[in-house]
C-alpha cells in the first residue's frame, strides 16, 4: 500500500480521512515497512467497511492486516444498534470463532527432550487433523442442539475437562444469545461427525516451549517461566461455521436491498442489528461460537489424553482462550458516552486491559492474555492487553502473522517433505497427512509475526509478555 | 499455477489464480455448462490431484439461483458440502442449466488419505472475483475464489 494515500498521525498509527461515502475515518496501526507491504486491497476494503451504517469512531485494521472477504482480515469495527448498526456476516468470516487456546504443562524442555517423537506421534494419533478427519462421536440432533447452545459448558458436562477450564475461557464457554433453531441442518449435517477435530489450513496444534520474556510480573501472573513447555491449539468452529458464513452471506447479500443498504462489495453483506435477518445470524453466529469453545474443549481433552500416556506427570492447565473472529455485544465509550456496540473483529484478538470485569479475577489486575498465532518455523506470542487500546481499538489487537505470499506461490518455493526434513534439523517435529499443505503453510509464506508483535505494542494494542518457539506441530 | 489441460476432444480446462491467503478457481469452456464442470474440477485441484481420484460413486446436486454468478457459488459450495458430510471427493462432473436451475452429477469416492493426500479443506466459495460470462476468445469463464 502507498503511503502517500495516509495521514501520519504517528510511528505507528496511519489515519485515511472519510471521504465519498466514509461515514467515519479509517486508522491503521502499522509501521512503515508493514504499510508497503500491505495489499493495497486492505486499503479498499477498510475504506467500504467505513461507509456501513451505523459505525463508530472508525474502521480499525491490525498491524497483521491482509486482504480478506469485505473486511479485511486483521479488521475492527463497532456498530451501534441506535443508530441503525448492521451485522455483517462477511465481518465475522467464515470460520466463526477460530481461535487460540494455550495450555501449560508444568514441563520444562529437559521433560520432553527424549520422548519428543513419542509425544509427537501420541497427538497426531488422539487429534484427528485434516481432510475428512472425523471426531470421536457421531452427533444426533438434539445432542448438536445440545452443544450449540452449551459450548465448553456441555463438553463438560459430557466428561472433556475440568471446572478450571471454564475460568480461562472467553464467556466462560457459554456464548450466551445462541440460538440452535436458527442453525441450518445442512450446517449441522456438515458438524455431526466434526467435533473434536483440528481442520486443515493454517489450522495447528503446536507444543511450544517458552524462549523469552519481557515482562516478569504479566508472565508470573500467567503461570509462565523461561523454558517452560507450553501447549497451544488454533482452530475454530469447523464446517459448521463455515456452512453458516456461507448462507447468511448469501441471504444478507439477496436482502440488503430490501433493507435500504447499499453494498460496495458483495462480501460486506450486512443487515441491521435490528431486523429479523440480523438477530437471525446472531443467534447461529453465536451457536457457532459456542461449537468453536466446545471443539477447543474437546481437543483439549484428547491433548491431556496423549500427554498422560507419554509424560504422566504433565498437569495442563488451560491459561486462556480467545476467539478471533466474532461479533461480541461490548460497553465502550464513544464521545463521552457509554455505549452498547456489536463489536466485529475479523482475524483480531479481544485484548482487554486491567481491571475489566470480563477477565477472569486472577488475572484482572494484570490484563487479558492476547494469544498470537505465528508459524511452524518462527514463533509464537502471548501478549496482554492494555488500557489505552480501549480508545485506539475498541480494545482489539492483531490475531497471527498473516500472510504474505498465495498459497500457489508457497508450493512453488517450498516442497512439504524438504520443509519437515529442515525443519527436524532445527529440532521442530511436524506431523501431517499432506505434504503440500505443510508447503502452502510455510513459515516464509506469512509475515515477520515478531514485527506484527512488536508494532502492536509500539501503537498501545497490547504489550509482549512471553516469545514460544514450536517444537512439535501437528497440522491438519 | 496449476491447471488442467485441455486434450484432443475438448478445449476445457481448469485453473487456479492467486488471492492474498485464499486462491481462486477457474473453468473454461465452450460452453456455460462446461465452465460450470471445469470450476468444479479446479475446486477438487486445491485439494489433490483429481486424476487421483476414483469415479467410483455418483452424487447429484441440485441448485437454484436469481444469476449465473450466484448459480457458480451455489454449485461450488453445494460440492463442498457434499464433500464434508459423505467424506468423499470428485474427479468428473457433468452440468446441466435451464433457466435459473442446476442439475449436476459429481463422480468420486470417499476420502483416502494416503492415495489423495488431500492439502487443504475448502471452507467455501465466495463473492470474491466472481465472473461468469464469456472471454475474449468467445469461451465461457467461470470464476471465483474459495476460501480454504
Amino acid at each position: 500500500m502507498e503511503t502517500a494515500l495516509l495521514n501520519r498521525v504517528s510511528e505507528f498509527e496511519w489515519k485515511i480521512e472519510p471521504h465519498g461515502k466514509m461515514r467515519v475515518p479509517a486508522v491503521l496501526y502499522a509501521s512503515e515497512d508493514l504499510i508497503h507491504d500491505m495489499d493495497a486491497k486492505v486499503y479498499e476494503q477498510i475504506v467500504n467497511v467505513a461507509t456501513l451504517p451505523g459505525i463508530q469512531k472508525a474502521a480499525y485494521a491490525m498491524p497483521d492486516a491482509h486482504w480478506g472477504y469485505g473486511f479485511p482480515i486483521g479488521g475492527v469495527a463497532a456498530f451501534d444498534p441506535e443508530q441503525g448498526g448492521v451485522v455483517s456476516a462477511g465481518g465475522v468470516g467464515f470460520d466463526i470463532s477460530c481461535g487460540v487456546r494455550t495450555l501449560l504443562t508444568g514441563l520444562k524442555s529437559d521433560d520432553i527432550t527424549t520422548v519428543k517423537q513419542t509425544l509427537a506421534d501420541a497427538l497426531y494419533r488422539h487429534i484427528p487433523a485434516g481432510v475428512g478427519s472425523r471426531g470421536l462421536l457421531n452427533f444426533t440432533d438434539s445432542q448438536l442442539d445440545e452443544m450449540l447452545d452449551g459450548g465448553a459448558q456441555w463438553a463438560l458436562r459430557m466428561g472433556y475437562g475440568v471446572e478450571a477450564d471454564l475460568d480461562r475461557t472467553e464467556e466462560r464457554g457459554r456464548m450466551l444469545g445462541a440460538q440452535p433453531g436458527t442453525v441450518s441442518g445442512f450446517a449441522k449435517n456438515r458438524q455431526r461427525r466434526e467435533m473434536g477435530t483440528l481442520g486443515s489450513g493454517n489450522h495447528y496444534l503446536e507444543v511450544q516451549r517458552v524462549v523469552s520474556i519481557f515482562d516478569e510480573p504479566s508472565a508470573r501472573a500467567f503461570g509462565i517461566q523461561l523454558d517452560d513447555i507450553l501447549v497451544s491449539i488454533h482452530c475454530g468452529s469447523r464446517g459448521l461455521g463455515h456452512q453458516i458464513g456461507t448462507e447468511f452471506l448469501r441471504d444478507m447479500v439477496m436482502q440488503a436491498a430490501q433493507y435500504g443498504i447499499e453494498l460496495p462489495d458483495r462480501e460486506l453483506a450486512c443487515a441491521p442489528i435490528e431486523s429479523p435477518l440480523g438477530e437471525k445470524y446472531l443467534g447461529a453466529m453465536r451457536s457457532a461460537i459456542n461449537c468453536a469453545l466446545a471443539n477447543r474443549q474437546m481437543i483439549t481433552h484428547l491433548v491431556r489424553r496423549a500427554f498422560a500416556e507419554v509424560v504422566p506427570k504433565a498437569e495442563l492447565i488451560v491459561l486462556y482462550d480467545v476467539s478471533h473472529n466474532t461479533c461480541k455485544v461490548e460497553e465502550h465509550k464513544v464521545d463521552g458516552c457509554t455505549k452498547r456496540l456489536f463489536i466485529h473483529r475479523k482475524g483480531a484478538t479481544r485484548a482487554f486491559g486491567p481491571n475489566h470485569p470480563a477477565i477472569p479475577e486472577a488475572l484482572r489486575s494484570i490484563g487479558q492474555p492476547v494469544l498470537i498465532g505465528g508459524t511452524m518455523g518462527t514463533a509464537s506470542y502471548i501478549l496482554v492487553g492494555m488500557g489505552e487500546s480501549e480508545k485506539r481499538s475498541f480494545s482489539s489487537s492483531c490475531h497471527g502473522a498473516g500472510r504474505q505470499m498465495s498459497r500457489h506461490q508457497a508450493t512453488k518455493l517450498w516442497r512439504g517433505r524438504q520443509l519437515i526434513d529442515d525443519l527436524a534439523d532445527r529440532g521442530i517435529l511436524i506431523r501431517s497427512p499432506s505434504s503440500r499443505g505443510v508447503a502452502e503453510e510455510a513459515p516464509g509464506a506469512y509475515k515477520d509475526v515478531t514485527e506484527v508483535v512488536e508494532v502492536a505494542e509500539n501503537a498501545g494494542l497490547s504489550r509482549r509478555v512471553a516469545r514460544l518457539e514450536p517444537m512439535v506441530c501437528i497440522k491438519g | 499455477m496449476q491447471v488442467g489441460k485441455p486434450t484432443k476432444e475438448s478445449t476445457a480446462r481448469w485453473e487456479h489464480f492467486p488471492h492474498g491467503a485464499d486462491i481462486g478457481v477457474r473453468g473454461i469452456a465452450a460452453t456455460k455448462e462446461g465452465a460450470y464442470e471445469q470450476a468444479a474440477l479446479a475446486l477438487m485441484g486445491v485439494i489433490t490431484d483429481p486424476s487421483r481420484v476414483v469415479g467410483r460413486r455418483v452424487v447429484v446436486v441440485e441448485c437454484e439461483a436469481e444469476n449465473r454468478e450466484t448459480l457458480l457459488v451455489d454449485w461450488l459450495n453445494a460440492l463442498v458440502y457434499e464433500m464434508a458430510v459423505r467424506g468423499m471427493i470428485f474427479r468428473r462432473f457433468e452440468v446441466r442449466i435451464q433457466g435459473n436451475r442446476l442439475r449436476g452429477r459429481a463422480w468420486g469416492e470417499d476420502v483416502d488419505v494416503a492415495r489423495h493426500e488431500p492439502a487443504v479443506e475448502v471452507k467455501g466459495a465466495t463473492y470474491t472475483s466472481l465472473f461468469v460470462g464469456r472471454n475474449a476468445a468467445g469461451e465461457w469463464v467461470a470464476q471465483c475464489v474459495v476460501d480454504v
